[in-house]
Formats: structure tokens, sequence, C-alpha cells
């Protein structure tokens, strides 16, 4: 379980719970969190889920793999922050993580 | 206006549970026409994931998203059916419980039944959020390429680091005047051969190749004149030009879809259990696109949603027959339509 803080571009925060094992796109799907599409379902297929990480958690998660990299081709104001929040996987580790909605998803 | 085409059902969507729907109609006695707005068959299966393995499908350990949509065309093919690809559904009006549909190169059909079987939508090219290149497309800025002849001696700007991004810029450098070729990062995701070529212009001063940028804006005034690229730290840099490609893929849209009155929930379409019949009489919704309580988005549940529909939509083409249940293995009528027998 861990705490994450979804800020949404007009600064409003929403704090939630998420399950481990759970995505941080499905934790913000589930709560209704607006500013997270993810058309595809989560099969890194589609870069509406694009997040920005608060600068201090980018080195903590883990790394991009080559397809959420690819995949963020298709995102808009790519910068080294973002990531796509269905390949991030909730862990006890991510307890605090904040991440940002980005101005409008492709 | 082209002549009206006359069919028992007009299936939206040539992805597998569209396939599929079409083998469930025939062996009803129904024929059908499929519209679909990508340039091949197949949908997503052959658009997003041709190649990659699929485990799910029962009977089949493992198959492509390909083999997958070249199964299913090798089973529907006794049935002949018409495919109307690159052609998307604008309009459907009913008439006295006719369907009449119109796509968008103004074909009509009028059919009793309708199966959207629209998987997440129609895909549409990635536009980048940005009010000027709305207002400048057209007018300099494309998506896609209809002739490539309209390029020739133009100054042009592609944006992207993927297949068509790249397989253009190297076609285009034939006859452009100049092409710079911008991306957000070194790395592309396209064929190696194709980066290697392109590559190789760049070094023979063919091509300007700018990485590390992404489209900020696009200025003009009739037409768009210049495109404002940024960097990663936030500079900014303006390029002349008479042509902009933007190549970011494709999304998916529900598209016109939304204006139809139909029942939707977020971006799916609510359907009954029963025959999956939306709202709206006679307009079915299958796979991806339909929604009830318990929905997976699987392909094995379009397959079931496909034939319980098509039992429905007998009943509707052919009001005055009786459909009797029958069996692939024993009936011989179905033998005759599957031309085995």
């Amino acid at each position: 379980m861990a705490k994450i803080k979804y800020i949404e571009l007009d600064g409003k925060e929403h704090e939630i719970e998420v399950s481990n094992g759970l995505t941080v796109m499905e934790g913000a799907i589930k709560n209704k969190i607006p500013g997270i599409d993810a058309d595809c379902g989560g099969a890194c297929a589609c870069a509406t889920c694009h997040v920005y990480v608060a600068d201090e958690w980018i080195n903590k998660l883990p790394k991009k793999d080559d397809s959420e990299e690819d995949m963020l081709d298709f995102a808009f104001e790519v910068k080294e922050s973002s990531r796509l929040s269905c390949q991030i996987t909730v862990s006890d580790e991510l307890d605090g993580l904040i991440v940002k909605m980005p101005e409008k998803q492709f | 206006m082209s002549e009206t085409i006359k069919t028992d059902c007009l299936i939206i969507g040539g992805g597998p549970v569209g396939l599929f729907a079409v083998f469930e109609l025939g062996i009803l006695g129904l024929d059908s026409h499929v519209v679909d707005n990508l340039d091949k068959i197949g949908g997503q299966c052959a658009e997003l994931y041709p190649d990659k393995p699929i485990y799910d499908i029962p009977a089949l350990p493992e198959c492509t998203g390909l083999s997958l949509i070249e199964n299913l065309q090798k089973q529907i093919k006794p049935f002949n059916t018409p495919f109307h690809l690159n052609e998307r559904i604008n309009e459907i009006s009913n008439h006295e419980n006719v369907w009449k549909l119109k796509t968008s190169s103004n074909k009509v059909f009028e059919t009793p039944n309708i199966f959207i079987a629209g998987g997440v939508g129609s895909f549409e090219p990635r536009k980048p959020p940005i009010e000027n290149v709305s207002k400048y497309e057209n007018k300099g800025i494309q998506y896609s390429i209809p002739d490539k002849n309209y390029y020739s001696n133009k100054k042009i700007i592609i944006f992207g680091g993927g297949d068509s991004a790249l397989d253009w810029t190297v076609e285009l450098s034939k006859i452009a005047s100049h092409i710079t070729l911008v991306h957000r990062r070194d790395e592309f995701k396209a064929a190696n051969h194709t980066v290697s070529l392109m590559k190789k212009l760049v070094k023979e001063g063919k091509v300007d190749l700018i990485t590390k940028n992404q489209i900020s804006d696009v200025q003009g005034s009739d037409r768009v004149e210049r495109a404002i690229i940024k960097d990663n730290d936030g500079n900014e840099k303006s390029l002349d030009c008479d042509e902009i490609l933007i190549f970011y893929g494709l999304k998916m849209e529900l598209g016109p879809i939304n204006d139809w009155g139909l029942n939707l929930n977020a971006k799916q379409i609510e359907v009954n259990t029963e025959n999956f019949e939306t709202n709206l009489a006679g307009v079915f919704a299958m796979g991806d696109i339909s929604y009830y309580p318990g929905k997976l988005k699987l392909i094995l549940s379009g397959f079931h949603e496909a034939a319980l529909a098509a039992q429905k939509a007998f009943v509707r083409a052919r009001p005055d027959e009786t459909l009797t249940f029958r069996y692939t293995t024993s009936s011989s009528d179905i033998q005759k339509k599957l031309g085995v027998k």
C-alpha cells in the first residue's frame, strides 16, 4: 500500500491510498481522478496516461523500459520527469509518490 | 451520389469481432458489408500488435495478432463479404425501422441491422493540442500524404521518430527542396534500415536532423510559415517552412458515434446481454466498444457477443421466417453455405 498524491493541472490535489500491485494509472482511474485517460487500458499502447513525477522521485522509480520510452514519443510536452502511469506498479516503496497531470493527454 | 447498397447487416469495424460477426451472420444466411477507417483489415490486431503473441483465444494456445486475423479471413472467405476500407460511417438515420448510413466518401447503405464492432473507436492521427496546429490543418499542416508529388521543391519540417516519419523523410528527400526532421530524443522507433538511410542523408547534408526538441507552436498568415520548437531546457527556436508533416502515430477516438443518440458509459456503448442490442433497435455493439456489467475486453467475449447479436439480426432481417438453431457439425444447410458440402 502506498499513499500517492495526484495533482491536477489547476493544482487540485488528490491523496489516495493505492494497493500494491495496481499501477499508478489504475489508482487514478478507480478513483475517477481527472487528467488521466488511459485509452488502451494499460497495454502501453496509447500514451494517454502521461504524468510528470515529482523531481525527487525521478530516480527512485523503477526505470522505464524501451516500450514505455518509445510510447512517450506520442505524448505531448515530454520532460525528463515524464512517465506513463500504467507502467509504474505500486509497492510500499512508492509511499509518498507525487505525480502531476500534463496540460493535455495527446 | 452513388447508388444505395442494401444489406442484411452493416458492420462497423474490421477487427477480429467484426470478422467473426460476418461468419455468424453468414451461417444464418445473412449477408453483410464491413466498413473500417483503417487501410487494412484487422483493427487493433493488425495496427497495434500484428507481431505480439496472444495466448487466450480458445483452442489456439498461441497466435499473433496478424495470424488470428488471417485465420478469421479464411473462415469467412465463403461469404465473399465486401470490405469498405479507408471509410468511416459519419451519419446514421432511421426511416421506418430501416437504418440509412453514409460513409466519409458518401457511400450510402440501407440495412435493418448495424453491428458496431469498432474497438475503442476509429484510428485518427494524434494531433498536438496546440491551437494554431488545428488552425493550419490543411493549410500547410498534414498528418498523412495522399500525393507525395505535392511536396516537390517544398521546404518541409517533419515531426516524429517512428516508421512514418522516417519513411517519408527518406522518400521526400528525393523531391523536396529542404527537409528538417525533428524528434524528441536521439533514438528512433523505426526499422533499423530506414534509420541508417536517414542518417546517411543527414551526413550528406540532404536532411537536417534536430533531436531533443519538440513542437511548441506554429505560426503564419493564411498558411503556416514556420514552426517553433523547444529543447529540453525550454529554449525556443523558429524554423521557416512551406509544409509541416506531423507523424505522432494514431489514436483511437469514438468520433461520430458520440452523436448517434446511443447510451454511453464513458467511451463504451451500453448494450443488453441477451442480444447485445443498444438503446436503438437494430443497432448492436460488440467487442471492446460494448459495455454491460461484468464486461471484459477480451477477443473471446466479442466472439460470443457477435454470435448472439446475429440471432436477433436474423429476426429483424427476415421477419417472416423462423430461425432454427443448427450446429455447423451436423447441419447440411450450413455446410452448403460454407462450401464444404
